[in-house]
């Protein structure tokens, strides 16, 4: 089973829920943070990284000496990624989607591909739990790329936790495509709520189930649960704002360590979820 | 004309709510609100839209039954495994790359433009907003972001504004790229915990990168003292310039609620009282014309 934990605004506590989900289960998860421009899991679930690799997108390079100027390349280019001017073929890796069209069109067999660096990929244990993350290169743009790469390491014999960007563009899909379940994090405020709306947007169209977590329930208003009870998504717990969670968060301790009554909770929300994958 | 974006790395540490608050203080300026995926400025701001127009960005590719003869040259080709055995393209997994139209033998692929989201020119209490809109798992985002500037700044010089205050999104991808590219300044909004300081570091870097002067605040301190200290600290080693601390204060709900700045809910605040030192010290160092409302 696949849960994939987002949320649409960002600093909800999406990654307080997907790390405290996974200790608390404790056995046969697998977690992995596709929040690649800014992994913060790590952070909490403390891995001993063990296998790291380089994680690339093929763009083309072109043999100059084969070329003959054609312009086939720039013209079937949807990005700007790779230009005929005056006498020379000019790529631009940073455009590239590495869709290898160029390379198919070239009449002169002239281009090839090399990689540019994504970012890297590294891979751990910590109590039970294997942790796999993404982390960008600071300077590239495409997240979507690197998200595929990490979930590439989904096994299928086991839970894999996903932790989700903020947002509902490109990267948050390709961290929920494919889930099993989407756990909704949200705060009750009106930006909370505004992004919810987005996310669940989302959801829809990939016709995933759901479910909603309320994180510091008791600040805010009765926009959310109102919003939950019209849309028919089930409010699986509430996490009502407790100063001593927000401290032991900023040291990053998880609440469940803080907290030893939570982890029951989790263990519910995660029967919860279950029942209703079925 | 001077630009100050204002990003965070990690979301959730106040960038819109302080973005609306320098609105209020600022005495003439454009409001941009970059975070096309998610946007929230508009609630705080309460936008009366003059001018919508769509954002058409990319195509996206779709077969045609009647002209198509199953030869699957465009499953080959396609990278996104976009395209099912039915010969049926999910454009949710569509890149738009135009491969398979391309090359297909039978010219049964259309391309058709996307129009992936809208855009606003708006008025508000503080002055002009541009804004936007990115459809659901819509692509581009970057793209929309640098429209929205574009169009900002035009909206700026066509009204004689001298200073653009733009909402930028959370992360370091595509679009805070397009949202930092070419700006006067960064102003990072963080907050005291290990994921605030490791986002933190990161788009510190991307600043670096592309070589756009930044300067830091830490909201929430007072949860984590040790923890602001050393986000200056690295903040410093960095070389972002460190302008002040504001306090962990449910008046920035209490006001988002209300649908008001923290000025417009309670002026008088420590809050407030911190949030005004801050907007001194960028006025001063963007060197704009501080002229602050009481």
């Amino acid at each position: 089973m696949i849960i994939s934990v987002a949320s649409g605004k960002g600093g909800t506590g999406k990654t307080t829920v997907a790390t405290n989900l996974a200790m608390s289960i404790g056995s046969n998860v697998q977690f992995l943070d596709c929040d690649v421009e800014e992994p913060n899991a790590h952070l909490f679930i403390h891995p001993e990284f063990k296998y790291s690799e380089t994680a690339t997108t093929p763009v083309p390079e072109v043999d100059e000496k084969k070329c003959t100027l054609c312009g086939k390349c720039g013209e079937i280019c949807q990005f700007k990624a790779i230009v005929v001017i005056g006498e020379t073929v000019l790529p631009f890796h940073d455009l590239c989607h590495s869709c290898g069209g160029c390379m198919e069109v070239c009449p002169e067999d002239a281009i090839s591909e090399k990689g540019r660096e994504l970012g890297i990929i590294q891979k751990g244990d910590s109590n039970g739990i294997e942790f796999v993350h993404g982390v960008l290169r600071v300077g590239e743009a495409m997240s979507p790329p690197l998200i595929r790469k990490v979930r590439a390491h989904t096994r299928k014999d086991t839970l894999t936790i996903i932790d989700a960007p903020p947002g509902t563009s490109c990267p948050v899909i390709a961290s929920m495509k494919g889930a099993d379940f989407i756990l909704l994090v949200t705060e009750p405020t009106p930006f909370g709520l505004h992004d919810l709306k987005l996310a669940v947007g989302a959801v829809r169209i990939l016709d995933i189930p759901c479910g909603l977590v309320i994180n510091r329930s008791d600040i805010g208003d009765d926009g959310v649960k109102a919003y939950a009870e019209e849309e028919g998504i089930p409010v699986l717990m509430e996490i009502p704002f407790d100063r001593r969670v927000a401290e032991a968060y900023s040291k990053g301790e998880l609440l469940v360590q803080q907290m030893p009554e939570w982890k029951e909770k989790f263990m519910e929300l995660y029967s919860q979820i279950s029942d209703m994958v079925g | 004309m001077k630009e100050l974006v204002i990003i965070s790395g990690k979301g959730g540490t106040g960038k819109t709510s302080l973005m609306a608050a320098f609105a209020y203080l600022a005495d003439k300026m454009v409001a941009c609100d970059a975070d096309v995926d998610a946007s929230d400025l508009h609630l705080i701001m309460d936008p009366e839209v003059k001018k919508s127009s769509s954002f058409e960005s990319g195509h996206t590719a779709v077969i045609v039954k009647d002209r198509c003869t199953e030869c699957g040259l465009c499953r080959e080709l396609c990278r996104w495994n976009a395209i099912n055995e039915e010969f049926v393209v999910d454009p949710i997994e569509c890149e738009g790359c135009g491969v398979c139209v391309y090359f297909c033998p039978e010219k049964a692929v259309d391309f058709p433009l996307n129009v992936s989201g809208e855009w606003y020119i708006s008025d508000t209490r503080f002055g002009p907003m541009v804004h936007a809109r990115l459809g659901i798992a819509e692509e581009n985002s970057g793209k929309l972001v640098t429209l929205v500037r574009k169009e900002g700044k035009e909206l700026a010089e066509e009204r004689g504004l001298n200073l653009i205050l733009t909402d930028g999104p959370p992360g370091v991808g595509c679009p805070v790229i397009a949202s930092i590219g070419g700006a006067s300044a960064l102003l990072i909004v963080t907050e005291p915990t290990l994921s605030g300081k490791h986002d933190m570091i990161r788009v510190a870097q991307l600043a670096n990168h592309f070589r756009v002067p930044g300067m830091i605040c830490v909201n929430k301190f007072d949860l984590n003292i040790e923890e602001t200290r050393a986000i200056e600290e690295a903040a410093d080693e960095k070389g972002l310039k460190v302008l002040g601390r504001i306090p962990f204060d449910p008046l920035f709900t209490r006001a988002m609620i209300q649908g008001k700045t923290i000025f417009e809910y309670d002026g008088e605040s420590e809050t407030c009282r911190a949030v005004r030192e801050i907007w001194k010290e960028v006025c001063k160092i963007m060197e704009i014309k501080e002229i602050q409302k009481s």
